[in-house]
């Protein structure tokens, strides 16, 4: 298989640069791998969390040009994946896991509480921007079931009243 | 007495550093390996009869071999995208021992003759990733990785490449095009990995699981390896992960080919007492077994046998107060959001056994669905470029021909016969 040649397209021109110290952070990753396309995880990530939390347009088209990619190739890349996201988040991210074991023991519940406290419907952001919160598919913690994943954090073994509890200590 | 051999080190805290993890006997095997010669490495691995861990069930060392001699550069991809539902066991064996599987990767790495290492792991798994990050650091500052692997003059690079959330990156041609920065989608086969991989080199990929395996048996050799579990094709310890209605869920460690009744009991036995309904032997891919399966071996072949597979030996067990319409339903739900989108019949298939159970178990059925549902599964299976179509016919499949009252229950009474459960005290275990 052989890699295609990236094309520069006219709309990575005035894409604003990427801070410096994700700019060193892919520089440092580039030298993991033969090609600089295979940055293109890592490097959405870390914009990602420049930006915010969420890749709008603007990131995107920077981080293509950053790896001289077109900037339709990236986009393709950020819609495939769950963890990229293409509007604002709350500064806490919530992601209840529903999938079948924590389903089986209350994971519903977990929702529905959660829902409760945040006075949100899925996938938006409280007024205050403080969290967002959707439910998602395994997260591989089928023996502290039910849970769910605040940030980069594991809450285990959850009762509705506990979940309400982690959501009203967000700041 | 079975002897944990995987799951050794869980709760020593010494083992996640460098220095505790040789004090346990850690990088003896690296050691041993680099002495041998790659082929008596592959041939040793061969012969203990090591299958995958991952799912699949391939011979490991059988892989490797496939591995040309010749061609420069080569790759270890390790499969750290642990994604199946049910399935826990990969991220303990890296949050509790990461030297164990750095070593199975160093190992496999000489053998092949492949100088950098990838370690995919799912982008949610971010404990795993640090973790893994500071041995890896380790590592290289202990001269186990980089110029020269333990002295041998032998370069090897070993990297944690994060995904980004895509359960289709658990396939081996969908985790390599992700790798390479693309969408996961997964690749026409042939050519194998092993030809045409990473970037275009050979490239083994293996499980987290299998990779541990791979220290013990260079370090004990594999007649010890082949003396553990049912027979010479179902060898070596094993991690069940056990979830749902079990009173102490949680990553077991077995001999390959223990009774689901064994490690029921193992595990605390049904959640408050609850009566065994069903049970997923591995991973939401396989295709669910009633109860009367209680006493099956959970070795590769007899789940086979049985019409299910051992797949990721995720066990999900499932008591009487369970709606299996409702239960494969979600499953449907997760394939659906999962499928790459690439082949029409599981891209368009996987919608509608969704759409299809969803209004079963909302009492909106006909009696028409159970037909329909296989007529799906027969437009899906065999007819997508990867396993995720015929992973998610799997459960559905199962569920019409094993608890097809139970859909007519839904279609005559037209709603849910299962009462709503409510959890966390209240009539747990005797809903139904």
């Amino acid at each position: 298989m052989s890699v295609s040649e990236p094309v520069v397209q006219k709309d990575q021109v005035n894409a604003p640069p990427l801070p410096a110290d994700v700019k060193a952070q892919i520089a440092e990753l580039r030298t993991r791998y033969p090609t600089s396309e295979a940055v293109l995880l890592p490097a959405l990530h870390l914009a990602q969390s420049a930006w915010g939390g969420w890749l709008p347009d603007e990131a995107i088209a920077s981080v293509a040009a950053e790896l001289n990619l077109p900037v339709s190739k990236v986009y393709g890349v950020v819609t495939f994946y769950d963890l990229y996201h293409q509007h604002p988040v709350g500064r806490h991210r919530i992601r209840v896991c529903t999938n079948l074991s924590c389903q089986l023991r209350g994971a519903e519940e977990i929702m529905e509480a959660v829902q409760e406290e945040t006075r949100v419907r899925e996938d938006e952001v409280t007024p205050d921007g403080r969290c967002s919160y959707v439910h998602f598919e395994c997260l591989g913690s089928c023996d502290t079931a039910p849970m769910m994943m605040v940030d980069e954090t594991y809450h285990e073994n959850l009762t509705p009243q506990r979940a309400r509890e982690i959501v009203r200590g967000l700041k | 007495m079975f002897e944990p051999v995987l799951t050794r080190n869980v709760g020593n805290p010494d083992a996640l550093t460098l220095k505790g993890y040789k004090k346990a006997g850690g990088y003896e095997a690296l050691a041993k390996a680099i002495k041998m010669e790659p082929d008596g490495i592959i041939e040793e691995v061969k012969k203990s009869g090591l299958r995958g861990r991952g799912g699949a069930g391939f011979s490991a060392g059988l892989k490797w071999s496939f591995i040309p001699k010749d061609k420069k550069p080569k790759y270890l991809v390790c499969n750290a995208d642990e994604s199946e539902p049910g399935t826990f066991k990969d991220r303990l064996l890296m949050e509790y021992d990461p030297h164990q599987l750095i070593e199975g990767c160093a190992i496999c790495c000489w053998a092949v003759q492949a100088n950098t290492c990838y370690i995919y792991i799912r982008g949610e798994y971010t404990k795993s990733a640090e973790i893994l990050e500071r041995a890896l650091k380790e590592a290289y500052e202990g001269g186990i990785l980089g110029k020269s692997m333990m002295g041998s003059g032998f370069e090897l690079n070993m990297y944690v490449h994060r995904g980004a959330g895509a359960y289709i990156c658990g396939e081996e041609t969908g985790m390599l095009e992700s790798l390479e920065g693309k969408r996961g989608q997964p690749r026409v086969k042939p050519p194998f990995p092993a030809v045409v991989g990473a970037f275009g080199a050979p490239t083994v990929i293996n499980n987290v699981e299998t990779l541990c395996n791979v220290p013990h048996i260079i370090t004990r050799g594999a007649d010890w390896f082949k003396g553990i579990g049912t027979d010479e094709r179902n060898t070596g310890p094993k991690l069940y992960a056990i979830s749902g209605h079990v009173e102490r869920p949680g990553t077991y460690e077995h001999p390959i080919g223990i009774t689901f009744r064994e490690m029921l009991e193992k595990a605390g036995g049904m959640y408050k007492g609850g009566n065994l309904k069903a049970f997923i032997p591995g991973g939401a891919s396989a295709p669910i077994l009633p109860a009367d399966q209680i006493d099956i071996k959970m070795d590769f072949d007899t789940v086979a046998k049985a019409g299910s597979m051992l797949g990721s030996a995720a066990v999900i067990v499932m008591d009487d107060t369970t709606c299996m319409v409702r239960s494969v339903a979600r499953l449907a739900k997760f394939f659906n959001h999962e499928s790459c989108g690439q082949c029409t019949p599981c891209r368009e298939g996987t919608n509608w056994m969704e759409l299809i159970l969803k209004r079963l178990e909302h009492g909106e059925g006909t009696e028409a669905d159970g037909e329909k549902l296989l007529s799906i599964c027969q437009h899906i299976a065999g007819n997508s470029l990867c396993a995720l179509g015929d992973a998610a016919v799997g459960p559905v499949k199962s569920l019409v021909e094993r608890f097809m009252p139970e859909i007519e229950q839904h279609v005559r009474e037209r709603r849910c016969p299962f009462p709503e459960r409510r959890y966390f005290g209240k009539n747990v275990g005797n809903g139904a």
